[in-house]
């Protein structure tokens, strides 16, 4: 059985379709990529799956659990984790706070407890203390570590989002344009940090990516949307081939004006 | 035993307490100190002032980790010092409660309503949220005035004087050490509160909302929680101030004293403890120091005598928090880390 299953998935903003029946599966420790022309419901597929749209259609369900029935935090709590497109990390607090708050499902501390700041409290931000740091190793973001998030360049900001997600020891990670806006350089430590997790942590991931270079050379299965309708599922070298994937982003027709080159 | 020329931390309960450099603990030390000395040092007046700002200042940690950390906007709060002053000063004068029964219960039904409200005004934000929690301030002071036989209406309410375990406190000298402990607990547990788990969600959900609920954070739950927690605050200032003043009136719970507890956090720094208290102390002394200004103006041009009244001191108050918006968005907060920075990098400038 597939770790997270879409199914028939259809969502409808009034008088438009984001996504029409869309469905297809994630295998446990793949790294699958989800591409799609702009506007083709990517963004809007990862907002069902993680709670904040409901569908009008269909469901996600992962690891038996369905999905779109409950409310975004429970979701994370059954280990779905996520990155935006548009980064949305805590801007005023500093990486530390940005990942233990990442930490949050994995504390118990209340109002009384933290009030006290002592025993129970204490040992507990200690400890989430430590698996925020491992973190940080991984990501090799030490040297940030303190600073507000809203201070820090937009290549780092996207690795500390990265990072906040990490925190929450998820078993599927969803991550929204990874490696857009980002030079080459950058483009190839996240291409790395992101094989890592697949391999050293075990996280499942799903991926929306523009980049095809990262997408091709990285992502063990790819799914393509156009307009909301599936078009294409299977391995890169597959889904490189089929001539709807061509048509969908290169458009139609005009064979000669693509031979000039 | 080598120079310390910064701050090494070798375990992270080290990196995470509150005071850890011994400078920071022998400052705090000091005005602890101080603190205890001043009644001996002051007049009678200046004791009253310090009072009255620690009500403030528990008043406004209590805003401000509703409004400046959890981002929900409340033009409502003098409403919840009244249902604390008012409950604490039922308990007291009719039940003959102790105060360790008054102050926390004040808190708690204050909390309680904090919690009526905050649920109706989960889906509101911003301006609509002030409008609501206002209305909310109006309906208070309404039902204090009408409900007579429970809370003396137009004629107020007395609260007896405060007996700590067989003292009774009836100086303004000695209630303040008895204020001065409250508060400490109050800020002390606040800044913890802020450091831990519930703090650093209240910040994500001022933030960025949708990315706080993704990362698990319940919305719901911590929206009302901020709202409980705050009215806590609120309500055991409340009775702290029914303590200091004896008497209580629904005319000193109204939406004006909202407005000045929304102007203190601002002044003092929004989602920062150490700002409220900047901001409270600053909102009660200022007057004083307009009023010793516009004498010493008086004095120095006679042309000018007479010609101070009440209105003139909200007029520059008003002044001064639209100068304080304009040039310190920060408020006092920033301004104080500002200053720290520049001492720690003495004598560079970097």
């Amino acid at each position: 059985m597939a770790q997270l299953e879409i199914q028939d998935l259809t969502l409808n903003f009034g008088g438009i379709t984001a996504l029409s029946g869309v469905a297809f599966n994630v295998q446990q420790g793949d790294i699958h990529a989800l591409i799609g022309p702009n506007g083709a419901g990517k963004t809007s597929l990862f907002n069902v799956i993680s709670g904040i749209y409901r569908p009008s259609q269909g469901q996600a369900v992962f690891e038996g659990n369905i999905l779109n029935k409950t409310s975004p935090h429970r979701i994370a709590a059954m280990g779905v984790a996520r990155t935006f497109q548009n980064i949305e990390l805590f801007q005023h607090m500093s990486v530390i706070d940005n990942l233990l708050l990442g930490r949050h499902l994995h504390m118990g501390t209340g109002i009384l407890s933290g009030a006290m700041f002592y025993g129970k409290a204490l040992r507990e931000e200690v400890r989430n203390r430590l698996r925020v740091e491992e973190i940080i190793d991984f990501l090799e973001i030490e040297k940030v570590r303190k600073k507000p998030v809203g201070s820090l360049p937009y290549g780092v900001q996207k690795r500390v989002e990265i990072g906040r997600a990490l925190a929450n020891d998820p078993r599927i990670l969803l991550l929204d344009e990874p490696v857009a806006g980002m030079n080459v350089e950058e483009t190839e430590d996240i291409a790395r940090f992101v094989l890592d997790v697949k391999e050293e942590l075990g996280i499942t991931i799903l991926m929306v990516e523009h980049d095809m270079g990262v997408v091709m050379d990285i992502a063990d299965r790819v799914t393509v949307l156009d307009f909301g309708i599936l078009i294409a599922d299977g391995t890169p070298s597959q889904v490189q081939a089929n001539p709807k994937v061509i048509e969908a982003y290169l458009g139609e027709g005009d064979e000669e004006q693509w031979n000039v080159n | 035993m080598a120079i310390r020329s910064k701050i090494f931390c070798e375990t992270y309960h080290e990196d995470i307490k509150l005071l850890n450099t011994y400078w920071s603990k022998a400052w705090m030390g000091l005005f602890i100190i101080g603190l205890f000395i001043l009644p001996f040092l002051g007049d009678t007046y200046m004791v009253y002032m310090v009072n009255l700002c620690c009500i403030a200042t528990v008043a406004a940690v209590g805003l401000n980790l509703l409004t400046g950390f959890t981002g929900q906007i409340s033009l409502g709060h003098a409403a919840f010092l009244a249902i604390g002053a008012y409950t604490g000063t039922i308990l007291s004068e009719g039940l003959n409660m102790p105060f360790w029964v008054t102050v926390p219960a004040g808190g708690l039904v204050a909390a309680a309503a904090g919690i009526l409200v905050g649920i109706p005004c989960l889906r509101l934000k911003g301006l609509y949220l002030a409008m609501a929690t206002m209305s909310f301030g109006v309906m208070v002071e309404y039902v204090l005035i009408t409900l007579k036989g429970v809370t003396g209406g137009e004629r107020g309410m007395y609260m007896p004087e405060v007996d700590v375990f067989g003292m009774v406190l009836n100086t303004d000298e000695s209630i303040y050490y008895f204020l001065l402990v409250i508060t400490a607990i109050m800020i002390v547990a606040a800044k913890n509160i802020v450091r831990t788990r519930v703090g650093r969600a209240f910040v994500a959900v001022r933030d960025r909302d949708i990315a706080a609920e993704v990362m698990g954070v319940n919305l719901t739950l911590y929206k009302v929680m901020a709202f409980a927690l705050s009215s806590f605050y609120a309500g055991v200032a409340g009775v702290m101030y029914a303590y200091v003043m004896g008497h209580i009136h629904p005319e000193h719970f109204t939406m004006l004293h909202s407005v000045e507890y929304l102007a203190m956090i601002i002044v003092g720094g929004l989602g920062s403890i150490l700002g409220s208290i900047f901001g409270a102390i600053f909102i009660v002394v200022i007057p004083e120091f307009i009023k010793i200004l516009a004498q010493t103006i008086e004095e120095a041009i006679p042309a000018m005598a007479g010609k101070y009244d009440d209105e003139w001191n909200i007029a520059a108050f008003g002044l001064l928090i639209m100068l304080f918006l304009i040039f310190e968005p920060g408020g006092l907060n920033s301004i104080w880390q500002r200053l720290k920075i520049g001492f720690k990098n003495w004598p560079f400038t970097y």
